[in-house]
């Protein structure tokens, strides 16, 4: 008969890695019904945390590198554990400590970001060719505004068009902007998430001192992940600067009149709420703001939106995980746009995007709908 | 005045200090302080034993002030008080050094805890030194006591107060006396009818001799401090004459017009102008202005033209009704906590997602279905689900437990399959069964075939499809399986969270009552002082104090009463002689002092222009004291001499 004796070593192993919240868990479940996984396969989040308890965590399962971070547990969670940490903390025994394996593909992934500045393994100085053919400057001291695209963007052929759109608008507009291409690297958000904090923390250190030598205060992003890395996690690292996202900067310009709308555009929309710039920083409004003034666009509400919206499934390092088919979270978000007859999945957000281009092309609705990053629907009707 | 002879006495308290402090040195360090006669250690100052040492003292040696370095003066600082008293010391000319709380309790590390002992003494020593004579005053109490809330437990406090003879003001904004009481089917854990064990109770109150019952009334104003309470009450315009109604009830039959029902929690209906329920008490009905179609457009009045007496009255206004009593209960009770907020459970967006109160209604046979239970179509419900904890142990909505929602959840099981055929599931975390009887009663449910889920629910959907398509779906982990299940069923009971009442806060201003951090108001010492507030004169009782059974808020009740009888009895109370005192020479008349004091112990004398210190409702805190700008006010046993001496006898 199997018995089990409660590991103290391993708890504090947990606790040191920055599990402390797990002694806050009082056992009840709501997490594990809350968590979208469950939608798909079984996961049962309230498990692992008493595992972690008592020190009993399987750390060769699968299940420890299985959490997108999307935040839903955390904001239903009636003792206020940040679930998240206990997730991180465990993947940091395993990719600090060693106590088992890393997945490969996330291996290598931080193991390029670490080495290249970008998840994908490519050579940096390729990081500012998708602005090659446009007129878009390099940053420099004084320039206003430092647009950083994040890595998919960058190097990803067809997820480019975010940062396109999003540069095309700031130029019709006349904003003063400026990249700063090779010397970018990845924010490092999805690195910590995974457990490697020292890879984490390098590339915090690195970006503060580039964006510090170069004189720069504020940074829009396309990327929610950028936006929690840079606004809620670099001032840990003395790193403090205004931090905007496109759709939050796109509200602004619209407000202020500085781009005019001259088509219309007549589509249904649904918006696919990103999990860190929802649930993580509570930015619901400025996307929805920015699609309703769009003429002639009819925005729609997926069935679980704001608070309640579920996840692409790219959080947390997935994104650089297979996830398998039948298994993944954009698939049921984008049949519940398709069975609203939405004409556009818009997104603010190159995971959703990447997730959910991918979910199109499997399940063979490419005739049926379009994924939009919100700067691309305002290029389109301006 | 004399020499000051000093008697200093260090404790050990066991070995709570002796096992941190060095007692032998700290007494030692006393014995070369100056003006000091004596200085011992004692295994328990406290005792019979401790105390004889120290009057022993008094007589032989011609002490004339003392101090005992030993526990918080919270715990014996009355007790060494009386032992100078019956000495013939000056209660005023003792001191004490907390060297417990303050000093052993907080640190390992012997050498800085004597160290720190013997600067806390050194300070008692030298400010006792300065210390002077006060004499305590005493005021006398008025025997008659106000009750604000007719729920249980004030009603209880009401009656056992008026039984003892003494005259009860009672105070209740519904226009019926009952409390959520009233609105409950059956009562845990005996299942004895609500109404049968509260209707009897009410009457009493009713008819009481010497309760003086105001309903639809509202105290507005409180002036005064223990003993001596002025209050002002506001009778709230009924439209009815209570003397001419005699309760015949032909103005709610005949009244055109309806509203939502309060006491059937919204589910059901009542006319515009009634009486809550059947067995109200007073059985006078109040017309709802807000609603009543006369008020509105200027038209109707069927109810005056029906009424034999001639009772209904839409010129009457609302009264302010002054009393002076001696004592006040609090009974103002709790509200209960709307779900709406947590979206996930669909509470007003799903059909029969209704609250527990909301249950409640609708099982009793006097609600608005006559007890049946029913979906919204009519339907009876194959299989009902109710949710523990809703808004309760959630640090989003109420971090702490409810104490009755696990017991009324028991009893909905029992409700429903007493009259229907359904399946019953309980959601809940922890089964929490504390009472008397509880946990049998637990035994008792889970015999009668209910099915126990443990874990918290995570949604509520109506996604439901095929053949249970039109249905609820409950999911959650049944963490007990460690896999999420998913319950089809047909209607959803929240057990929701009793809050504090949504003017606590304003309450507790009117009568300067605290609130503790869960937002119910606060007793004076959560064990040993449970019903009294740091307002002297002020009792809770119930619910307003904090979520609890009907046994418990009936105890509180009761002991509430108890106080209030016990300084009815004494006649009198001594007060604090530690008061702030105004040099009228000094006084600017800013005011300042009045601002500042939590305790309205200030008022301003328009003839004389300078501000007045009440002694009776000054407590000495000081804040005046401080907020003085011209240094017009000292506090009596905290003058600046002494408190300068205090400094500087733990600096050297
Ligand atoms: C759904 C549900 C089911 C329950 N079932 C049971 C059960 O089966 N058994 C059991 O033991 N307990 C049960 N309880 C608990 C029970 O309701 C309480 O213990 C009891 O009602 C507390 O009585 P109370 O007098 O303290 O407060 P309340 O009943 O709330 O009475 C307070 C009274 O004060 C009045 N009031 C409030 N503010 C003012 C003011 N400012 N001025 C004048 N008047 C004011 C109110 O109108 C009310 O009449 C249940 C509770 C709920 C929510």
């Amino acid at each position: 008969m199997e018995t089990l004796t409660p590991f103290k070593e391993a708890v504090d192993v947990v606790l040191e890695a920055g599990g402390e919240p797990l002694r806050t868990c009082y056992q009840c479940g709501l997490c594990s019904g809350t968590c979208p996984w469950n939608l798909v396969r079984s996961f049962i989040v309230r498990r692992i945390i008493h595992q972690a308890q008592l020190g009993l965590v399987d750390f060769e399962s699968e299940e420890v590198w299985q959490c997108a971070t999307c935040g839903a547990c955390v904001k239903r969670c009636p003792r206020g554990v940040e679930i998240i940490d206990i997730m991180r903390a465990l993947r940091k025994v395993i990719a600090e400590v060693g106590v088992a394996k890393v997945p490969d593909s996330l291996r290598i992934s931080v193991k390029n970001i670490s080495s290249l500045g970008n998840p994908q393994g490519e050579a940096p100085e390729k990081r500012g060719d998708w602005a090659k053919d446009r007129d878009i400057r390099t940053f420099t001291e004084g320039t206003d505004l430092l647009y950083l695209s994040c890595c998919v963007p960058a190097y990803d052929g067809k997820i480019r068009r975010i940062a396109l759109a999003t540069t095309d608008i700031l130029n019709k507009a006349g904003i003063g902007f400026g990249i700063l291409g090779e010397n970018e690297s990845c924010c490092g958000e999805s690195v910590r998430k995974s457990g490697s904090e020292t890879v984490f923390q390098s590339l915090a250190e690195s970006n503060i001192e580039t964006f510090t030598k170069n004189g720069v205060e504020r940074i829009m992003v396309s990327s929610p992940h950028c936006y929690h890395s840079f606004k809620n996690e670099y001032p840990e690292f003395g790193g403090k600067f205004e931090v905007i996202h496109s759709t939050q900067y796109l509200w602004e310009l619209i407000k202020e009149k500085k781009i005019e709308f001259k088509r219309e555009l007549n589509k249904k929309v649904a918006y696919s709420d990103p999990c860190y710039l929802g649930r993580h920083n509570d930015i619901y409004d400025a996307p929805r703001d920015v699609l309703k003034s769009i003429p002639g666009l009819e925005l729609m509400e997926l069935p679980d939106s704001h608070e309640q919206a579920v996840c692409c499934g790219g959080g947390g390092g997935r994104i650089w995980m297979d996830t398998p088919k039948g298994e993944r979270f954009s698939d049921l978000r984008l049949e519940q746009a398709l069975e609203m007859g939405a004409d556009v999945l818009a997104v603010a957000c190159p995971y959703c995007m990447l997730n959910f281009d991918d979910s199109v092309l499997t399940m063979s609705k490419e005739s049926l709908i379009e994924i939009k990053d919100v700067a691309e629907l305002v290029q389109e009707a301006i | 005045m004399r020499e000051p002879r000093i008697g200093v006495y260090v404790c050990h308290c066991g070995s709570n200090i002796a096992g941190t402090v060095d007692v032998e040195e700290v007494v030692g360090s006393a014995r070369d302080l100056d003006g000091v006669a004596v200085a011992r250690d004692y295994k328990f100052c406290c005792s019979d034993p401790g105390q004889d040492m120290i009057r022993a003292d008094i007589a032989k040696l011609g002490l004339n002030r003392i101090v005992v370095a030993a526990c918080s003066p919270t715990m014996h600082e009355v007790t060494f008080r009386r032992v100078c008293q019956d000495s013939g010391i000056n209660p005023y000319l003792f001191e004490m050094a907390n060297i417990r709380e303050q000093c052993s309790w907080v640190t390992e590390d012997k050498g800085k805890a004597t160290e720190k002992a013997k600067s806390l003494l050194g300070a008692a020593v030298r400010r006792v030194f300065y210390q002077q004579p006060l004499e305590t005053r005493k005021v006398s109490i008025n025997p008659s006591a106000l009750v604000v809330g007719g729920g249980i437990a004030g009603i209880q406090a009401a009656l056992k107060i008026a039984d003892a003879g003494y005259k009860v003001y009672l105070v209740e904004r519904e226009p019926t006396i009952g409390g959520h009481m009233a609105q409950l089917d059956k009562t845990f854990p005996t299942l004895d009818c609500s109404s049968c064990i509260l209707t009897p109770k009410m009457t009493l109150v009713g008819s009481h001799p010497n309760i003086e019952l105001m309903t639809y009334s509202e105290v507005d104003e409180v002036s005064g401090y223990i003993g001596n309470f002025k209050v002002k009450i506001r009778k709230k315009a009924r439209f009815v004459d209570e003397k001419k109604c005699n309760g015949c009830g032909i103005c709610q039959e005949k009244c055109p017009f309806k509203a939502d029902s309060e006491f059937d929690a919204g589910m059901g209906k009542r006319k515009v102008i009634y009486t809550p329920f059947a067995q109200a008490v007073p059985n006078i009905p109040v017309i709802d202005r807000e609603h009543c179609v006369y008020f509105l457009k200027g038209k109707c009045r069927a109810c005056e033209r029906f009424c034999e007496v001639g009772a209904i009255d839409f010129e009457q206004e609302d009264r302010i009704v002054e009393v002076e009593v001696g004592t006040i209960i609090l009974a103002t009770g709790y509200g209960v906590f709307d779900p709406t907020p947590i979206y996930q459970y669909g509470y007003k967006r799903l059909d029969n997602v209704i609250t527990s109160l909301e249950f409640e209604r609708l099982v009793s046979s006097t609600g608005p279905t006559d007890g049946k239970i029913v979906l919204k179509d009519g339907s009876a419900p194959r299989s009902i689900a109710i949710i523990h904890c809703v808004g309760s142990r959630d640090k989003n909505y109420h971090e702490y437990c409810s104490n009755v929602c696990c017991m009324y959840s028991l009893k909905y099981s029992h409700l429903i399959k007493e009259k229907i055929d359904a399946v019953v599931y309980q959601l809940y975390i922890d089964m929490r069964c504390f009472g008397k009887g509880y946990e049998e009663f637990y035994k008792r449910l889970s015999e009668e075939g209910v099915f126990f889920v443990r874990g918290k629910v995570s949604e509520v959907t109506d996604e439901a499809v095929n053949e249970e398509e039109g249905r609820l779906t409950v999911v959650a982990e049944d963490t007990l399986l460690g896999s999420i299940i998913k319950l089809p069923v047909d209607m959803v009971i929240l057990s929701c969270a009793l809050e504090p009442q949504p003017d606590a806060e304003a309450i507790g201003r009117l009568f300067n009552v605290s609130r503790s951090a869960d937002g119910f108001f606060m007793e004076k010492h959560s064990k040993l002082d449970p019903v009294a507030t740091m307002s002297d004169g002020i009792f809770l009782a119930g619910c307003c104090q904090g979520p609890k059974d009907i046994p418990h808020a009936v105890a509180q009740g009761l002991s509430a009463a108890g106080e209030a009888l016990s300084l009815i009895s004494k006649g009198e109370v001594e007060i604090e002689a530690a008061t702030a005192v105004i040099d009228e020479r000094i006084c600017s008349a800013c005011q300042i002092c009045k601002l500042v004091c939590p305790y309205s112990a200030i008022s301003f004398d328009e003839e004389k222009v300078v501000c007045q210190v009440n002694e009776a409702l000054c407590k000495g805190c000081g804040a005046c004291v401080g907020g003085c700008p011209g240094d017009a006010i000292s506090l009596n046993h905290f003058t600046n001499e002494q408190i300068l001496a205090q400094m500087e006898g733990m600096l050297l």
